[in-house]
């Protein structure tokens, strides 16, 4: 169904407000655009009306790209309406609350509002106002000496995740033309699902591509659904993502069961959809259940052994026949630590009586066309590697993948984007490390190894990183992990010498800035993106400017080019367009590859396009003709038992707590349950927060009223330390301290506490170093997981006191 | 007069709270004053069993509430000064009017659903007025508009009874037995329990308290 594709806006619309209103602006448009006088001024424009409607996206990680009409009056915004065409019960992608309160991010007084430099030591966010004409001399020089001094290698980026666009986001692109930079394999987000996936599916799957992941549209066709650590309520909010297909999958009838540490807002009003367990044990569970189906005559042999490597003897490669290495051997305990995983072993672990290990399995074999997917959250441990091959092995071992209604037990599928972003360009150093390993890298790069560190590319790094941009990202710190240990090297200004930040307000990471480039919000400029990654549905929307970028915010597209000017490399970089130049030349690529696509001049006037989006079915082509559409593993299988990662294990230099095995096992892992000592008893996960995408909108008071930063604690636990619900209680690692509100609640398991990601790291850096912001990864490990060499979120263990 | 008013689904609701949010957007509204509230009311116990494992029967749910724009207002009643109306065509309790109101606080004290507040700037009774200009203009009240999970619904509330035959009047925390006659349909979840219960609670009390 086309829905709504040729609806004019109802208001009046005026293209091109910009000109008029940055006019009207108190900088005036030279200072607006004074950084190099060649600048090409933007285009048309008349002066802001009344009651104008100006149409515009939500530009934040959370998966979605919510659609917004600014209601603009005298050149400010007054208040959002999101997308209301076509039927409510429809695809409309409504705003959430954070979408909703878009303005007063775009005018709140905390915006970043010159150029500015540093003059306090690194970290104390002491800064003086420079000119636009300073600031890009001074990161041209230091980039080239850098380069030059260096080389390439020693250039990162940490890139874009809180302000999209398809022309934002360049920075890659401006580094690629200066000759490259040591890239960034994977992210904090999928990195060990990413790895976990390429030894079972094969190094084409991604986390999100519908080849190999059912849409969660596709779950309107099962019977069953079971979801680990997958909770759309509080990570795919807005009114076209996820959290609105599980509402009319629940509102069909579907069973649905969502293993998980906390009661989240996924079950609301709903307690029977909630099967509490031990968090970072989510694989120990599923060998547990795969015990049931093989002893109950539910493992459908016929399916693994035609589409599966190792489930057991028959299927097992050369390399390791006869050695009880199979994936049936380590569920019956006749191979690797001879444990049978019967759901009696698992109970200590999981926390999950074994009678109800039973019945869930039972649910299981009845189900026709069971839906099993994960979160990215049960990945994001220690262990997460395993625990995403693991969670894939239930509808393997059950035979029921690649048909309707079914999953392959990853997250569900992500849509593909229409129109591609302004491509990167090659990348001429060919070096990568792991996202988690660039602090290791800032502090000691030469002695980072391929198989001690995960160095991609070379047999180790000739050079640390000694130049880093940050563009509209808080993974310094705030998002990153061990906030204390990463001050220390970030600090030193003779390890990483040279800092550029990017962004939109003070960030803990941008008060590392050496200098602070002030982005403007996408609200203030044109642009273009599409559907959100994780929403079902095709969509575009043209952006317009509602105001004038505040002060001298700049779009980051001018700011690259002038730096790439600078740099020498300004027509490579800019190709000779301007960022409303590139957004014609994309869209017009996207509409030649889909002439169904309105024609930009209509889009323009139009604001939003959408259309619905057929479900898609995990490894249907595979299993409907495996020969024909092999995987991209070695075998072209599925690979339950996995060579390539025996000879990992055999080969790379591993701490004897790193677990690499060639199947999905269960480990505790590096603080997982099995660490818990006298002085940290209790396991502490994150999890995402309303109140925040990742960080962004963290430091805005109108949501935060609402959305009360807090340690989560169980009943019992809270009773036996004398903690009473919305107390200030300290929250310890070894590797830090936050203080943070409790909320006693039955809605987390005993043992088991929860603090929403995102929070702003607030703390006296050189004094007792007390985050009394709650950031969750003031508490996280430096230590990266074991095959991904990346962030192992959720493990952390802890003490809760009171304050 | 057509009594027009709100629908809640507690079974669609996540607390996602953008009702509250674009309410507040719509409004203009500063961090203390909220019109649209959404409480998380939750409770049950756990209990450790063998081997390490835990049962529970935990339980929650939100409930999303702004005024129920009651067909007899115990603040209009109450008033001293006379400042709150119905609106004519749509039922609408209107509070605070410019003339008169005093600020005193009555419609605070004697509203059975604690919705009036007033505004310590303008010394005025404020509370949701069902966005009457936009229902003016043939729109639906913002917060309904918003809702990702489409919990809400607005029209004639006889309209909103008979097409949710199965709904009530009031789920906890809301109070049991009031005589206003709201204009309120709520669809019950599995969890939902009735005004007055006494197994849950509310488990942001400082967020639904502001103003």
């Amino acid at each position: 169904m086309e829905m709504d594709t040729a609806t004019l806006s109802r208001r009046t619309f005026l293209k091109g407000s910009l000109a008029g209103l940055a006019v009207a602006g108190a900088a005036g448009a030279g200072s607006l655009y004074g950084c190099s006088s060649d600048e090409p001024a933007p285009s048309g424009g008349e002066q802001a009306a009344e009651d104008q409607i100006v149409w515009g996206q939500c530009h934040v990680n959370c998966g979605g790209r919510c659609i917004f009409q600014y209601h603009v009056k005298d050149g400010k915004i007054v208040y959002v309406e999101s997308d209301n065409r076509g039927e409510a019960e429809g695809i409309q992608a409504r705003a959430c609350l954070r979408g909703r309160s878009i303005r007063r991010w775009v005018n709140h007084p905390d915006r970043l509002q010159y150029p500015m430099k540093r003059v306090g030591k690194r970290g104390e966010a002491k800064f003086e106002r420079i000119t636009w004409d300073e600031a890009i001399d001074t990161i041209v020089e230091k980039l080239k000496h850098t380069i030059d001094t260096y080389g390439n290698e020693a250039v990162a980026i940490k890139h874009d995740n809180g302000n999209f666009s398809i022309t934002s986001g360049t920075m890659a692109r401006l580094m690629n033309c200066c000759g490259g930079f040591l890239d960034f394999y994977n992210n904090y987000s999928t990195a060990n699902m990413v790895e976990g996936i390429r030894y079972t599916f094969g190094p084409e799957a991604g986390p999100g591509n519908q080849v190999y992941a059912s849409s969660m549209s596709e779950a309107l066709n099962s019977d069953f659904m079971l979801l680990f650590g997958n909770n759309p309520a509080e990570t795919r909010m807005g009114g076209a993502n996820s959290t609105r297909w599980l509402s009319q999958i629940r509102q069909k009838g579907v069973e649905i069961l969502h293993i998980d540490p906390r009661m989240s807002e996924s079950v609301s009003g709903h307690p029977d959809e909630w099967q509490p367990i031990r968090t970072g044990t989510d694989a120990a569970l599923v060998a547990a259940l795969v015990h049931e189906f093989i002893v109950d005559g539910k493992a459908d042999l016929d399916f693994l052994h035609t589409y599966c490597v190792g489930f057991d003897e028959e299927t097992m490669p050369e390399s390791a026949k006869g050695q009880n290495k199979s994936y049936q051997d380590y569920i019956m305990g006749t191979g690797y630590d001879m444990v049978e995983k019967t759901p009696e072993w698992a109970e200590p672990i999981t926390c999950i009586p074994a009678a109800r290990i039973r019945e869930i399995a039972k649910k299981l074999e009845d189900a026709q066309a069971p839906y099993i997917a994960q979160g990215w959250s049960s990945q994001r441990h220690s262990n997460g590697e395993m625990t995403t091959r693991a969670i894939c092995m239930l509808p393997t071992v059950l035979g029921k993948v690649g048909k309707p209604g079914t999953n392959t037990g990853l997250r569900e599928a992500n849509p593909i984007a229409p129109v591609s972003f302004v491509p990167s360009l090659e990348n001429p150093v060919k070096t990568s490390i792991s996202c988690y390993e660039w602090v290791n890298a800032i502090d000691h790069g030469p002695e980072m190894t391929a198989l001690r560190d995960g160095v991609r590319g070379a047999d180790k790094l000739s050079t640390g990183i000694k130049f880093l941009w940050v563009f509209a990202n808080n993974c310094l710190t705030n998002q990153h992990g061990d906030i204390n240990g990463t001050h220390d090297v970030l600090v030193d200004d003779t390890k990483c010498e040279f800092i550029v930040v990017i962004d939109t307000v003070l960030t803990d990471s941008a008060k590392y800035a050496d200098i602070l480039l002030p982005d403007a919000m996408r609200a203030e400029h044109e642009n273009l993106d599409t559907n959100g990654y994780a929403e079902w549905y095709t969509g575009v929307n043209y952006g317009m400017p509602a105001q004038a970028p505040a002060f001298e915010a700049k779009f980051n597209y001018d700011i690259n080019a002038a730096i790439a000017e600078k740099m020498g490399v300004g027509e490579a970089f800019t190709e000779g367009r301007t960022n409303e130049q590139w957004i014609e030349y994309m869209y017009a690529q996207a509409r030649e590859a889909d002439p169904t696509l309105p024609e930009l001049e209509t889009l323009k006037v139009d604001g939003f396009y959408k259309r619905d989006m057929a479900p898609a079915i995990g490894l249907e082509a595979f299993v409907s003709d495996p020969a024909a559409n092999p995987l991209s593993t070695p075998s072209g299988k599925i690979e339950i038992y996995s060579e390539s990662l025996q000879e990992i294990a055999d080969t790379w230099e591993l701490d004897e707590r790193d677990v690499i095995l060639p199947i999905p096992a269960f480990d505790p892992g590096r603080e997982g349950y099995t660490d818990l000592t006298e002085e940290y008893p209790l396991l502490c996960s994150g999890y995402h927060f309303k109140g925040r995408t990742h960080s962004s909108f963290g430091f805005m008071e109108i949501i935060k009223q609402c959305n009360t930063q807090q340690v989560w604690i169980n009943p019992i636990d809270a009773e036996t330390r004398g903690i009473e619900h919305g107390e200030i209680v300290a929250v310890r690692s070894p590797h830090g301290e936050v203080r943070i509100e409790a909320r006693v609640t039955p809605r987390v398991i005993p043992g088991v506490v929860c603090i929403p990601e995102g929070a702003w790291h607030d703390a006296d850096m050189d004094g007792d170093r007390i985050d009394h912001g709650g950031c969750v990864n003031t508490l996280l490990m430096p230590n990266p997981t074991p095959l991904a060499k990346a962030n192992p979120s959720h493990s952390i263990i802890v003490q809760v006191s009171k304050a | 007069m057509t009594q027009y008013g709100f629908y809640f689904d507690s079974t669609r609701c996540t607390g996602c709270k953008t009702c509250t949010l674009a309410c507040k957007d719509k409004k203009d509204l500063p961090t203390n004053l909220v019109y649209r509230k959404v409480f998380d009311y939750e409770g049950g116990m756990w209990e450790q069993g063998a081997n390490g494992t835990y049962q529970t029967t935990a339980f929650m749910y939100h409930l999303s509430l702004a005024c129920n724009h009651c067909e007899n207002p115990a603040c209009l009643e109450n008033c001293p000064t006379g400042s709150i109306s119905k609106d004519e065509a749509t039922g609408a309790v209107i509070s605070g009017a410019e003339e008169t109101c005093i600020g005193c606080g009555t419609c605070v004290q004697v509203c059975p659903y604690g919705v009036p507040a007033v505004n310590p700037d303008t010394e005025k009774s404020v509370k949701c007025d069902m966005c009457i200009d936009l229902v003016a203009a043939g729109k639906q009240p913002i917060c309904v508009e918003s809702c990702p999970l489409r919990a809400l619904e607005f029209g004639p509330v006889e309209e909103l009874r008979a097409a949710h035959p199965d709904a009530v009047d009031g789920i906890a925390p809301m109070p049991a037995g009031t005589e206003t006659v709201p204009a309120i349909v709520i669809a019950t979840c599995p969890a939902a329990k009735m005004p007055g219960d006494t197994e849950g609670f509310v488990a942001n009390e400082w967020e639904v308290a502001a103003n």
